[in-house]
């Protein structure tokens, strides 16, 4: 039985709040955490499949043109050898988030460097490996373009444009008009995209490590001609996507085809050069900032331009503008999105897509619209918040920017004092403080999770949802165990299997909220259901904790209750007009303190604070890290990150983790996550918000304005490498 | 990777032939040459274990110390030793890599590390290093990594590592056991080569020779600095660095053996440093003429540019530390 809920209304009920079995939101430590550190948690390539064959993956040498020989003859005579593919099926680029059908297939015609052209299979992985290092393919190379700024530009849709932003800048009081460039980012998840395909005749059962299977089986049965009940994904445990594992890949469906073709398992791992070469990179940016402010600081005019590229007929565009489009104020807005199509490899997303580069560059221009305006920039800030969407009109549900602002500062030590650069001096380094706000827009999706209060008196929950390392097992367990009156122990939860309902997928932040409702929805269904066996009409007047049923009345266990017949309920979340009737966002403050060498513009991180308002906190332990791995990324994205393009062939040059540099354990200071007290009733029936990348978007902006703090270079080129902050930095 | 034979040598006398065979390298950490033949740019048809011969002790020799061709980089970091009267070399050991690696790498595997050149470790890519005569596919491309000095218009790679800039602001010996049995030693400062027209060779090590160790000649008096400065601050190969013993004496420099990583194809020494620096009084002027000095023939190619001015103020940074100038 499914019960169905579709969010038109707010919730204002706090369900979860009236339950008594007190799991919920606590610091409880991930349930499959154990298997993780001692090995035992089987991921995507890690199964043992007998007779399993292992392919490897040939790509193209070029960024255009056309593979017009793949000579198998070339390798079918090395060592354990057993076939070449190169299938039309085969994909040429990973699928999008969301997309739920094939993407561009036909992977002989090639459009970006390093573009998966054939699969090599053989008896074990190290002969596929040499053979594809020898298979012999021929190609006609075309012209291509790889630089954005090389060619013309094509408007995206949705820009907002309102009142007169020209005039604005020209009345203000103050304004700035500053230019950003931000370099292409990799996700680069830890776990390399991997996947074992196994025909058996009827069905297709891949295990592949992917971010929403719900969308990820039709995007593979439409690649295969197949239908979605002759497919099962399985992705029990990820190790990372960050974004790169929300569409299939080209591994997952050469694997399908070799398997299919041969009649035996086919694992096909990527290396960490194809991982970084084919897979989706974030769009590099260049983003124009003009805001317009009033003499004590208010905008009135709020322009935020970017541009971004990606393939020819990819539909994504890195979403630079989304928080621009109602984190501050300004009547006359311009924000607009423009793309160019150029021959790097598919740009999708990756972590926090638009707010990871777009709110460092807002966030970097608000603080020299301060500087020009004296105003402290927390002040500034605050003084900005927007009582409604400032373009739609739109009311917000749950509003905790100013808290966040305020609780950050005082956590900080904020000093609010007059600020000026090169103020503080330790040995040969510049110390400085930076601040910057945080949003990322809630999104919830339509989930369905089955709940089960089995005959011995646990339960079990089952979804095709993936926790992508981001604590899902144990939430859900606390959500069910929280409705049911279930100790977390209690409660078995299992994901990552096609077979189990359609969940919502981990991506864009959405995960808990959407999926964790789902589970809800289906737990108010069994509480209603243990209700009418009891004869009591409203299901509220219930209390379930530890394993008994009580009310006015009475008192009784639940497995007295169930009596030896399981109860179970598929629940169906979806969102309704809630999320056209009201702007849900997460909302957050960062306050950093920087060292910056005065002789070689080397920043270290002395400290961060980040606070963070993102509805109900499901569990403390996991949403903080959540919260402390944005925080990490920011660092990432702020100092070190950057992919390197070859301007001549468009080869991506940086392709592991040796050179492209993600931060590193010594890069990481003191990190202080701070969770603001929140209960939003827009945002889903248990009051949650997304969390994931709320700690990403914005803090980047924050170490931008604390290097200028520290030493008086304004930087408006991210990364903030040594090199570009001793060319920005003042002569002493 | 291409198949490859294993072959592991108990015996120092047995290494020479066996490394003398076409196609054999010898492996010892395995922390680089594992790395590149995954890339299949290291193609040996067999590898010779050395890791069970008698090389790893760290031992004083002389005045100085002895330092096994097989002692781990952590082993040598954290020798009493070294830590006492040879800390630049600690430091620089310490600067490299990640604990993980250092506990695997060993002496005489650093001292033989290739390049990091995203050129020479892409197959599909022209390097004459990695396939000689194929062109490089650095100097018009992407060259933040690269030399500023004593580059060639056939390659423009940097030596990577750490260990070896200090040993050669130490004035540290190569010991090596060539194919006939004989040893001869080489300053580290000459070990390494300059790419010329032929790139493909690091160092000046022939065919069956067999580095044994290293050795430190006697400790001398005066601050050791090793300077490494990096976007990141760990697991990252240097922007640029600098390894520089100094001492003083009423006022004036009396020592400043230099040398710097991460600007050439080799450790790079300038002899004419030292002799600027030593007799004068420390100033930031004298700290510039010396960088002049070093940097008169540096050439950038585009994306590296900034090692020339980044080289600069690394060097006044670590002369300034060293000698107490207040800048």
């Amino acid at each position: 039985m499914t019960a169905h809920l579709k969010q038109n209304k707010l919730d204002k009920r706090n369900v979860l709040d009236g339950m008594q079995q007190g799991i919920i939101g606590k610091p409880i430590s991930r349930s499959e955490g154990l298997l993780k550190v001692t090995g035992k948690a089987t991921y995507a390539a890690e199964y043992h499949l007998e007779n399993c064959l292992e392919g490897v993956i040939v790509t193209a040498p070029f960024a255009k043109g056309r593979v017009t020989v793949i000579d198998e003859s070339s390798v079918m005579e090395m060592p354990g050898v057993i076939t070449v593919i190169s299938d039309e099926r085969m994909i040429a680029r990973a699928a999008q988030g969301t997309a739920g059908a094939a993407p561009l297939q036909k992977a002989c015609d090639v459009d970006y460097w390093g573009q998966p052209i054939a699969l090599v299979v053989a008896e074990s992985f190290e002969e596929a490996r040499n053979a594809a290092k020898h298979l012999h393919i021929e190609f006609e190379v075309e012209d291509a373009i790889f630089d954005a700024s090389e060619v013309e530009v094509e408007p995206q849709d949705g820009a907002t444009q309102q009142g007169d932003l020209a005039q604005a800048m020209a009345e203000a009081e103050h304004s700035v008009d500053i230019s950003y460039t931000t370099e292409g980012h990799a996700s680069a998840a830890m776990e390399p995209h991997a996947a074992i395909a196994d025909w058996d005749g009827e069905t297709l059962t891949v295990r592949a490590s992917l971010q929403m299977l719900n969308y990820n089986i039709g995007e593979l049965a439409d690649s295969m001609d197949l239908d979605e009940s002759k497919v099962r994904l399985i992705s029990r445990y990820v190790g990372g996507g960050f974004g790169s594992k929300l569409g299939i890949s080209q591994e997952v469906v050469a694997a399908s085809i070799a398997a299919m073709q041969l009649g035996r398992p086919v694992r096909v791992v990527m290396s960490r050069q194809q991982v970084f070469q084919t897979i989706m990179r974030r769009s590099e940016t260049t983003q124009r900032l003009r805001l317009a402010a009033d003499a004590n600081g208010r905008l009135t005019g709020f322009g935020h331009e970017a541009l971004v590229s990606n393939l020819p007929g990819e539909g994504f565009a890195e979403p630079v503008t989304q928080s621009s489009e109602f984190l501050y104020a300004g009547e006359n807005r311009l924000l607009k999105i423009d793309i160019a199509r150029i021959h790097r490899m598919t740009a999708g997303s990756v972590r926090a897509p638009g707010e990871a580069v777009g709110m460092p560059a807002l966030e970097a221009a608000l603080d020299e619209l301060a500087e020009k305006a004296g105003i402290d920039p927390v002040e500034l800030r605050l003084r900005n918040i927007p009582e409604e969407h400032p373009a739609t009109g739109t009311p917000f549900s749950s509003h905790k920017l100013a808290e966040c602002l305020q609780q950050g500062a005082k956590a900080f030590g904020w000093d609010s004092g007059p600020r000026k650069p090169r103020n503080r001096r330790e040995g040969e380094w510049w110390i400085g403080t930076g601040v910057a706000s945080a949003a990322r827009v809630h999104i919830v999706s339509q989930a369905r999770a089955r709940v089960t209060l089995q005959a011995d008196g646990t339960a079990l929950v089952e979804t095709d949802m993936t926790d992508i390392g981001t604590g899902t097992y144990t939430i859900l367990g606390q959500i069910a165990g929280e409705m049911l009156g279930l100790a977390q122990e209690q409660v078995k939860v299992e994901l990552g299997d096609t077979r189990h309902p359609r969940g919502s997928g981990s991506g864009g932040s959405w995960g808990a909220a959407s999926v964790g409702s789902a589970v809800f929805v289906a737990c108010e269904a069994i509480r209603a259901k243990i209700a009418s066996q009891l004869g009591i009409s409203a299901d509220m007047e219930l209390t379930l904790k530890d394993s008994t049923v009580s009310w006015d009345e009475g008192k009784k266990s639940l497995s007295d209750i169930i009596d030896g017949k399981d109860i179970a309920r598929e629940g169906h979340y979806e969102p309704g007009d809630i999320t056209e009737d009201y702007a849900a966002s997460g909302y957050g403050a960062f306050f950093v303190e920087v060292a910056v060498n005065r002789w070689t513009g080397e920043t270290r991180m002395r400290r961060m604070t980040g606070a963070f308002g993102f509805g109900r906190v499901l569990n403390e332990k996991t949403a903080r890290s959540q919260c402390l791995g944005g925080m990490v990324w920011c660092i990432g994205s702020a100092l070190t990150e950057s992919l390197l393009f070859d301007p001549r062939d468009g080869h991506l040059v940086n392709c592991d983790l040796a050179e492209y540099h993600v931060p590193v354990n010594r890069d990481i200071p003191d990190l202080d996550v701070i969770m603001v007290e929140e209960r939003d009733p827009a945002a889903s029936p248990i009051q949650a918000k997304g969390i994931g990348e709320l700690g990403m978007c914005g803090g980047a902006g924050a170490i931008a304005n604390a290097i200028y703090n520290a030493c008086g270079a304004r930087m408006h080129d991210f990364p903030m490498t040594p090199d570009r902050v001793l060319a920005a930095m003042p002569d002493e | 990777m291409k198949p490859f034979h294993y072959q592991r040598a108990d015996r120092l006398e047995h290494v020479a032939q066996l490394i003398s065979a076409s196609g054999a390298m010898a492996i010892a950490g395995g922390t680089n040459l594992i790395d590149l033949m995954k890339l299949q740019v290291e193609t040996p048809d067999t590898i010779i274990d050395v890791n069970r011969l008698p090389l790893d002790q760290i031992a004083e020799e002389g005045d100085g110390l002895r330092i096994g061709a097989l002692a781990t980089n952590t082993a040598t970091a954290g020798h009493g030793k070294v830590r006492s009267d040879y800390p630049i070399l600690a430091k620089a050991i310490l600067a490299g890599a990640t604990q993980q690696l250092r506990n695997k790498a060993t002496t005489a595997g650093n001292l033989c590390q290739r390049t990091r050149c995203y050129y020479f470790t892409n197959i599909d890519q022209p390097c004459n290093k990695r396939d000689p005569g194929s062109g490089c596919g650095a100097i018009t491309g992407i060259a933040r990594l690269h030399a500023i000095l004593g580059t060639s218009d056939q390659c423009i790679a940097t030596y990577p590592g750490d260990m070896a800039v200090a040993m050669a602001a130490l004035d540290a010996k190569v010991e090596i056991k060539d194919r006939a049995g004989n040893t001869r030693s080489i300053a580290v400062r000459d070990f390494h080569r300059l790419p010329n027209d032929a790139p493909e060779k690091d160092n000046i090590l022939e065919p069956g020779d067999i580095i044994t160790g290293v050795i430190l000649p006697a400790p001398v008096p005066g601050k050791q600095l090793y300077r490494k400065v990096r976007e990141r601050s760990s697991y990252a190969f240097a922007l640029c660095s600098v390894a520089a013993i100094i001492d003083m004496d009423e006022g004036k420099i009396t020592r400043a053996d230099l040398a710097f990583g991460g600007i050439a194809h080799k450790p790079w020494f300038d002899a004419r440093l030292g002799e600027l620096l030593v007799g004068e009084t420390p100033s930031l002027s004298l700290f510039d003429k010396a960088a002049d000095l070093l940097l008169e023939d540096a050439h950038g190619f585009g994306e590296n540019d900034f090692k020339i001015p980044l080289t600069r103020r690394a060097l006044a940074a670590t002369l300034c530390e060293a000698t107490g100038v207040d800048a």
